[in-house]
């Protein structure tokens, strides 16, 4: 079929044409870009914190009346109170390993620091997360440990963090691993943490730092632990819950807590919380976006196609007589409804032309703004050809239609 | 019918209906049909507006499903987008009407030379030793250093657990500087201050919780296994976006108790918020103050002229080359010297989320709008007849053109009040989400009109073109055609 009639048809509705043209090139370019977005958000919110995320549980708590002081009694007696809480925790029958621990993936609460080579810092400087904790912590966070070996018990150090006390052992990320030693020689180093010496003893595969925000996002696998039980007026503690225990485990270590001790804070909103709750907590605003994103995205295709639908029935009501004389002169009816079909693709193909570019020059704007990355190609070829389907869906329906006007029409007078 | 089309039969129907009046209009040019009018014509401009009006309403039920997807694309692009803006418009507003230009927030560069570089921003906060140096310099009309935690209060009551109240240790001039109203009692005075007085001034809703909102000033409140006098209590006060302290989280966020930050510092209570070390600074922990390579505090002043803020700028280079000869600073002095929108401004608290979003409404709009531009212009060009039949009878094409926009005009009008609707449908659904700001999210009169003056000058400004276009048509040419 030639494309000559058709075009010198279109030529007849150039403004009509030019706005159905510029409608489905924006909306090609919105949808790819709002569905990369989505797409971004829903990764961002799913990627593994390295621990064993089901049945992982964090207890955060405050003692009322604790020593206050900085002394040592008072270290002493804040470690004992520790040290009996994780006792009554760990006698606990679904409880299967529980451990202190300063921090928990994704939670919020974190420490950090600056590791370099050499007491001075100059040179290679990495921003780590420390998670403090004594030997059960790996275990406990289900943490898989790639080299070299877990902290000894005889190792697990106890303060009240002034800064001047620090480990000689650490187990650090593989991120952090490759980074200060690119050769991969990592294991049995020796690191400065804030211009302090420890060794390297073990390397564990992954583990996502306690922070989501956007200044910890460069660094976000960078962590470290520390054989270290902190001791403060507020401890907290990892639980690793028998499968299928989690709930019971929640319940049990209230109760055991407060049994110990009673005069602690322990709130209902984030005393106890399993760390997937703490992860549908701390990813609701992009899962909301994502989802908002979506509802916008299927709201402007049906626009765009009820649009096509609008427009294209009123070509079909204007051509009546026109179609009835090429039914009269021997046009079958697949020959008018292909007609409609190559009219729409090529206006389609025109909108998409356009909508591609108009996309990539969103996602340059969005990389500019929004520190997005750039747009995948393939994201763009699936979104041309989902518009151009929509539009032969859009259309099937007028040209159906318009195939049903009788060749009698061409004889009428009006 | 195979494809179930909203259009089949009403388009086809219509197409029928548009020759009919045209063949009525021929035969007797009498009401239903068009009557004579135009340059000619008697009726009062108003009474035209009457019978455009009836014309546009006749022709937009003629064709019911078109103008109900366009009714719809306004109402879901104006709904889409007003939503968006109304929750822009709440998150980037003042948090101190009238006042935030006054309030500055000065920043100075303490940092060793490590990790340099020029036009690098100072930090954000100051440390401990700064922040008292600044203040008790005392060269703004007032000034406040502070700095954020949380304690546990134990209302020692049977019926009330012991809770955590969110807390601000600051100096007292953060209430006339803020203009934070007191219902009771009044602040701590600047010498208590310093003689680490054990007074507080607690919130109103606090107030209402331990004391059913009676005057409690001179009561005693337990934080922190203390005992503390309440001076003062603040009547209801929560500037959003949080801005004397972002860490807290931005939109919010309100605290219940107020104590004087000499105390905190004697008593070492705990902080919450950002803490931000170098050289071999420790960050402190738990009742661990950082030490003084550390900055965690932050410091307002309020200068009321702008030839006060130039001085105080001088001001703040001076104390750092001061303290750069005395040994402490190592860098050139480096300082920044804010307003409270300048500095909400730098650290972007409207979240990018928000403006991305706001972003995606717009375009949402954009696309609604080109496609009820497409459909009125197939809508009028489909009425060329009807229209050539009026300007035949003498309509001028001012008229018709005033006909099709006030027929583009109820479409947006009735689009504006769907877009209303949905709108506020959408703040309510806003205000379900787990976002700081959720609650914030109400629609204000401002916003009402600006909906409504969207709404209806984006229609008309849709139905200019095809307006215009259908209106050139010529008057002869469309009786002879058919």
């Amino acid at each position: 079929m030639s494309l000559h009639p058709v075009i010198s048809a279109l030529r007849r509705h150039k403004a009509g044409v030019v706005l159905i043209v510029l409608q489905i090139a924006l909306t090609l370019a919105i949808v790819c870009n709002a569905i990369f977005l989505i797409q971004q958000r829903i990764e961002r919110a799913s990627r593994p914190t390295g621990a064993v995320e089901d049945g992982l549980i964090r207890i955060s708590q405050t003692w009322f009346g604790a020593p206050s002081g900085d002394d040592a009694a008072a270290i002493e007696k804040l470690d004992a109170m520790q040290r009996a809480d994780l006792a009554t925790l760990r006698a606990l029958p679904d409880v299967q390993d529980a451990a202190a621990s300063t921090s928990m993936p994704l939670q919020g609460m974190i420490y950090s620091g600056n590791l370099s080579l050499n007491p001075q810092q100059s040179g290679l400087n990495v921003t780590a997360a420390y998670y403090y904790g004594d030997e059960r912590l790996r275990p406990t966070l289900g943490v898989r440990l790639v080299a070299g070996r877990d902290f000894k018990v005889d190792e697990i150090l106890h303060h009240g963090i002034s800064g001047d006390a620090v480990s000689p052992v650490v187990i650090v990320s593989q991120p952090v691993a490759d980074k200060l030693f690119p050769q991969g020689d990592a294991l049995g180093k020796t690191i400065y943490q804030d211009g302090k010496p420890a060794a390297i003893v073990g390397i564990v595969e992954r583990l996502q730092t306690p922070t989501t925000q956007a200044w910890g996002s460069s660094w976000d696998y960078n962590s470290v632990l520390e054989p270290v039980r902190l001791d403060g007026a507020s401890a907290s503690y990892a639980l690793r819950a028998r499968p299928g225990r989690e709930q019971a485990v929640m319940r049990e270590a209230r109760k055991a807590l407060l049994a110990v001790n009673p005069l602690r804070v322990m709130p209902e909103s984030w005393g106890i919380q399993s760390l997937s709750q703490i992860r549908a907590k701390i990813y609701r605003a992009d899962h909301a976006m994502a989802l908002l994103m979506t509802v916008i995205c299927v709201i402007l295709l049906g626009v765009t196609a009820a649009g096509i639908v609008g427009l294209t029935s009123f070509w079909v009501g204007q051509r009546r007589k026109q179609i009835g004389v090429r039914r009269a002169l021997g046009a079958r009816k697949a020959d008018i409804v292909r007609y409609f079909q190559v009219e729409n693709l090529l206006i389609a193909g025109v909108g998409v032309v356009l909508g591609a570019l108009l996309a990539a020059l969103l996602n340059l704007w969005l990389m500019a703004h929004y520190a997005m990355p750039r747009l995948p190609p393939a994201y763009l070829l699936v979104g041309v050809l989902a518009v151009l389907a929509l539009g032969q869906f859009a259309v099937w329906g007028p040209a159906r239609r318009a195939s049903h006007v009788p060749p009698v029409v061409a004889t009428r007078a009006t | 019918m195979f494809f179930p089309s909203p259009f089949g039969e009403g388009a086809q129907r219509a197409g029928e209906g548009t020759f009919e009046a045209q063949r009525c209009a021929l035969a007797e040019p009498s009401p239903p049909a068009p009557p004579p009018m135009g340059e000619g014509s008697n009726i009062q401009e108003d009474g035209m507006f009457g019978y455009y009006l009836d014309l546009a309403l006749r022709s937009l039920k003629r064709n019911k499903s078109l103008t109900a997807l366009m009714v719809l694309a306004i109402a879901l692009g104006i709904g889409a987008s007003m939503t968006m803006l109304t929750v822009l418009h709440v998150l980037s507003g003042d948090p101190l009407p009238g006042k935030s230009a006054l309030i500055y927030y000065p920043q100075i560069d303490p940092q060793d030379l490590k990790g340099m570089q020029p036009n690098k921003e100072p930090p954000e906060q100051v440390t401990l030793i700064d922040g008292l140096n600044l203040l008790h310099a005392g060269r703004a009309d007032h000034q406040a250093l502070m700095s954020g935690g949380s304690v546990p209060l134990d209302p020692q009551k049977t019926d009330l657990d012991p809770f955590y109240v969110e807390a601000r240790y600051t100096t007292p001039d953060f209430f006339p500087m803020f203009d934070a109203p007191f219902l009771f009692g009044h602040a701590w005075t600047e010498a208590d201050g310093e003689a680490k007085v054990r007074e507080v001034v607690i919130a109103r809703s606090l107030n209402d919780k331990l004391f059913g909102g009676a005057d409690s000033v001179g009561r005693i409140v337990r934080m922190a296994g203390v005992d503390w006098r309440i001076v003062g209590v603040l009547d209801k006060w929560r500037p959003n976006p949080h801005f004397y302290d972002l860490n807290t989280g931005s939109y919010d966020y309100g605290e219940q108790v107020f104590l004087p930050l000499q105390t905190m510092l004697d008593l070492r209570l705990d902080r919450n918020g950002s803490t931000d070390c170098w050289g071999n600074g420790g960050g402190g922990v738990g009742n661990i103050l950082p030490s003084d390579d550390c900055v965690w505090l932050q410091f307002w002043v309020q200068l009321d002229t702008p030839t006060k803020a130039a001085a105080y700028k001088e001001f703040l280079v001076h104390y750092s080359q001061e303290q750069k000869a005395l040994g402490r600073f190592q860098r050139a002095p480096n300082v920044r010297l804010r307003n409270v929108m300048q500095w909400l401004d730098y650290q972007m608290v409207v979240p990018g989320d928000v403006r991305l979003q706001t972003g995606l409404a717009f375009g949402f709009l954009l696309v609604c709008l080109v496609n009820t531009v497409g459909l009125m212009l197939a809508k009028f060009m489909r009425r060329a007849a009807e229209l050539g039949v009026r300007r035949a009878l003498g309509a001028s094409k001012r008229a018709l053109f005033a006909q099709l926009l006030i027929e583009s005009g109820v479409v947006g009008l009735v689009g504006g009040v769907g877009g209303l609707l949905l709108a506020l449908f959408g703040l309510w659904l806003v205000r379900q989400r787990p976002s700081d700001y959720a609650a914030l999210a109400h629609l204000d009169l401002s916003m009402l009109f600006i909906t409504f003056a969207l709404a209806v000058g984006a229609t008309l400004l849709a139905g200019l073109l095809p307006a215009w276009r259908a209106c050139q048509v010529a008057p002869a040419l469309q009786l002879k055609s058919n």
